[in-house]
């Protein structure tokens, strides 16, 4: 720690005495992802998604080098703002990149108000109202949010799938609470039913999930999971433990390849698990797969997973929105980020998922997958393509006014008699 | 008031009774008023069992906590640290070997060396100012919780179980009837009725060791009193150097099997820590058997909690315990 503090020192003291010109050369970009907790996986994706898209562009923009300063936090909002305002206020970043967990995101929104001269750009953090209620006008979102992923994924589980009736677990906080109403919404709404007894919300981190199990109902055709990280881990392998037999339909990071490409003992319960997200392992396209190939090259072998996981792909595409921003207003930030987050309020762009551009309350319009948990040909699990939704916007086509009737999401929204 | 007598027959006939009450909960099959009462048999069983198995693995982690205040009158808060260090541990061996019985063994071993190393190097030094060791133990467990995030990162890790103990077992309870007249029958994994062989079997030798060895009876006597044991000839610093070894043993041995039924991660010391607390309060400080009645209190108050008001569970937990501190502080099994 002494160390660390004499090499900062030092390095503070070299910046002090060199020339403004020189200092001005690099500009400060903020990389906060989950490095600790529940999500600690996820989170080291997410690092890694920044770096692809660093190395992308050489780790410059703007004609100005690109320095990239870590935080961590734990998943809790707390931690999520303790290290954003190390980074801003000590480290002195003009743009933050992050955080990853849902209430995080909520959190940053509400500190971003406070610093209107530094540009937030999300990581994947997913609850629906850090743009859709009360944004803020420097926090930009080009990974969308929960209940867009889950877009067609209730309309299947009813027409395909065949599915009545559902139980649902989840995570209780606002980023399970968005899935569960992007799943339920259009589920509901085609005569499908969950009971509000038959949620069940448990908090992020828990280990043991044998009672949890024990109670789901057994007169439901199929349970909604949205648990994230290690707690999708823990209860898929204890679920499978426990013999359960009822087919699971998944969140978009609870069958991701965070959970997939672990060592739990998962493979029995997870194969042919329907769920949606942004992104989906096998994507026959020449972008995703040009993006899988250097997420290969850059991490086979060096803790990556098989195939990048959403984390990886969300951090990477905010990372190459603010880089993209950036080499159009030439790396001025003079004036506090004006141009650049004007550029960024225009920006649309070829992402490895198809076109990515922004709606008036700087959310992403993205397209969305359904997919399926199937074996890859080398025997890993992957989530094979079964749709495409093209162009998916935060209210799904329905006027702003009109979307926010549906009301925040929560443990009981939609009702779903 | 009731003569002595009478009440114990009260309160053995009560036990009876309850006894009786919960082995017609297990076998009998549910008639419907009971059903819409509290809800599904195979949720309450498999409940039970969950807070039974739990309450296993806290006896294991509390009981090396127990023993090691019961005779250095030394509370141990370092003691989650070894459970999560004795845990990592394991991992790196189970996966280096392929054995699983491999890494527990040499987690046991592992931990009760650091025990004996931390009494030889650190407690002795400081013998009989109890509150100096206590603080040594708070400061000891924030260095190790940052030495081990460094070297195991914050990753969830998980345990691949032995083969044989993997997967669920049909118990002979008959969960419902079906309209066809088919018994369906209720599902139990095996690995968490191993945990509980295990917590029984260390349980009984433990009692075995401490009231039918001789190093038990200087260990008993030890609790009683110190300074008479060591005049009267025992080498006590080699019986506190074994009680350590022994205690911290049982927390890395815990690391193993309990990662394996859940998971190991950065945190889980302070919660077994937080939970062996709140075991040997409830059942008393020192005592072995209060030990496991406390662990099996605590173990079926968080499953209950977690299965029936999943939101305001973990209060079950504390209101036993501000019940037990405010009628019997000592705890249910302790002396004062």
């Amino acid at each position: 720690m002494l160390k660390c503090a004499g090499k900062t020192l030092l390095a503070a003291a070299v910046l002090a005495v060199a020339s403004p010109a020189v200092a001005q050369d690099t500009i400060k970009m903020g990389g906060l992802a989950t490095l600790e907790g529940a999500f600690a996986a996820p989170g080291q994706d997410g690092i890694r998604g920044i770096r692809m898209a660093l190395e992308e562009f050489n780790h410059t923009a703007g004609g100005k080098k690109i320095e990239l300063i870590t935080g961590s936090s734990d998943a809790s909002p707390a931690s999520a703002i303790r290290a954003t305002r190390k980074l801003v206020e000590q480290d002195g970043v003009q743009i933050m990149i992050g955080p990853l967990s849902g209430s995080e995101g909520l959190a940053v929104k509400d500190y971003a108000k406070t610093k209107p001269n530094v540009t937030f750009i999300n990581g994947t953090s997913a609850a629906q109202d850090t743009t859709l209620r009360k944004p803020a006008p420097n926090f930009f979102r080009f990974s969308t949010e929960g209940a867009q992923w889950m877009a067609g994924l209730g309309e299947y589980a009813y027409k395909v799938k065949k599915y009545r009736k559902v139980a649902v677990l989840a995570e209780d906080y606002s980023f399970p609470y968005t899935q569960v109403f992007g799943f339920l919404e259009p589920f509901c709404r085609l005569g499908g039913k969950a009971s509000v007894n038959a949620r069940f919300w448990v908090p992020i981190g828990n280990k043991d999930y044998s009672s949890v199990i024990a109670a789901l109902p057994d007169d439901v055709d199929a349970i909604y999971v949205a648990l994230g990280g290690a707690d999708a881990i823990n209860f898929l392998s204890q679920y499978q433990q426990a013999g359960g037999e009822l087919p699971l339909i998944g969140g978009s990071i609870t069958v991701d390849q965070t959970v997939l490409g672990s060592k739990g003992k998962i493979r029995k319960t997870v194969i042919g698990t329907p769920s949606a997200g942004p992104i989906s392992d096998t994507w026959d396209d020449p972008r995703w797969k040009a993006f899988v190939a250097q997420y290969k090259k850059m991490f086979a072998g060096k803790g990556g997973f098989p195939s990048p996981s959403l984390f990886a792909h969300g951090y990477y595409i905010n990372t190459k929105a603010a880089l993209l921003a950036l080499n159009q207003v030439k790396g001025d930030l003079s004036d506090g980020g004006k141009k650049l987050r004007a550029a960024l309020s225009s920006l649309k762009f070829e992402s490895p998922t198809g076109m990515v551009s922004l709606d008036p309350r700087r959310n992403a319009i993205a397209d969305m997958f359904l997919t399926e948990v199937v074996e890859g040909p080398d025997g890993n699990l992957v989530n094979k393509t079964i749709g495409v939704t093209k162009q998916v916007s935060q209210t799904f086509g329905v006027k702003y006014e009109e979307f926010l009737k549906y009301g925040p999401v929560s443990r009981t929204n939609p009702p779903c008699k | 008031m009731r003569k002595p007598m009478q009440r114990r027959t009260i309160l053995i006939l009560g036990i009876v009774l309850f006894a009786a009450a919960l082995l017609w909960l297990v076998f009998a099959v549910w008639p419907d008023w009971l059903i819409d009462a509290i809800g599904r048999k195979k949720t309450f069983v498999n409940t039970l069992l969950n807070g039974i198995t739990l309450g296993g693995l806290y006896f294991l982690v509390a009981s090396g906590f127990t023993l090691v205040f019961g005779l250095m009158r030394n509370v141990n808060l370092a003691h989650g640290s070894m459970y999560l260090l004795g845990g990592y541990i394991g991992y790196e061996v189970a996966e280096a070997t392929g054995s699983w019985f491999f890494g527990l063994a040499v987690a046991f071993l592992a931990i009760a060396v650091s025990g004996i190393l931390l009494q030889v190097a650190i407690f002795r030094r400081m013998e009989g100012d109890e509150l100096r060791q206590t603080l040594v133990t708070i400061g000891i467990s924030i260095i190790a919780a940052d030495l081990m995030l460094a070297t195991w990162t914050g990753t969830t890790y998980q345990f691949d179980t032995p083969d044989g103990l993997y997967g669920a077992i049909v118990l002979p309870v008959i969960s419902v009837v079906k309209s066809s007249g088919a018994p369906v029958f209720i599902k139990y994994p095996m690995y968490r009725l191993t945990v509980l062989g295990v917590a029984v079997v260390v349980g009984i030798g433990l009692w075995l060791f401490l009231n039918r060895t001789r190093i038990g009876m200087m260990i008993r006597a030890g609790v009683n009193d110190r300074e008479m044991l060591a005049a009267s000839g025992v080498n006590v610093h080699f019986v506190f150097a074994l009680v350590f070894a022994i205690g911290a043993g049982l927390a890395g041995f815990a690391g193993v099997v309990g990662g394996t039924a859940l998971s190991i991660a950065p945190g889980e010391d302070i919660r077994y820590l937080l939970a062996s607390l709140v075991v040997v309060i409830v059942g008393g400080l020192g005592s072995v058997s209060g030990a496991a009645i406390g662990a099996l209190l605590i173990g079926l108050a968080e499953q209950f909690g977690l299965a029936y008001f999943p939101t305001y569970g973990v209060v079950l937990t504390f209101l036993i315990m501000v019940g037990v501190l405010a009628i019997r502080p000592q705890g249910i099994m302790g002396t004062r």
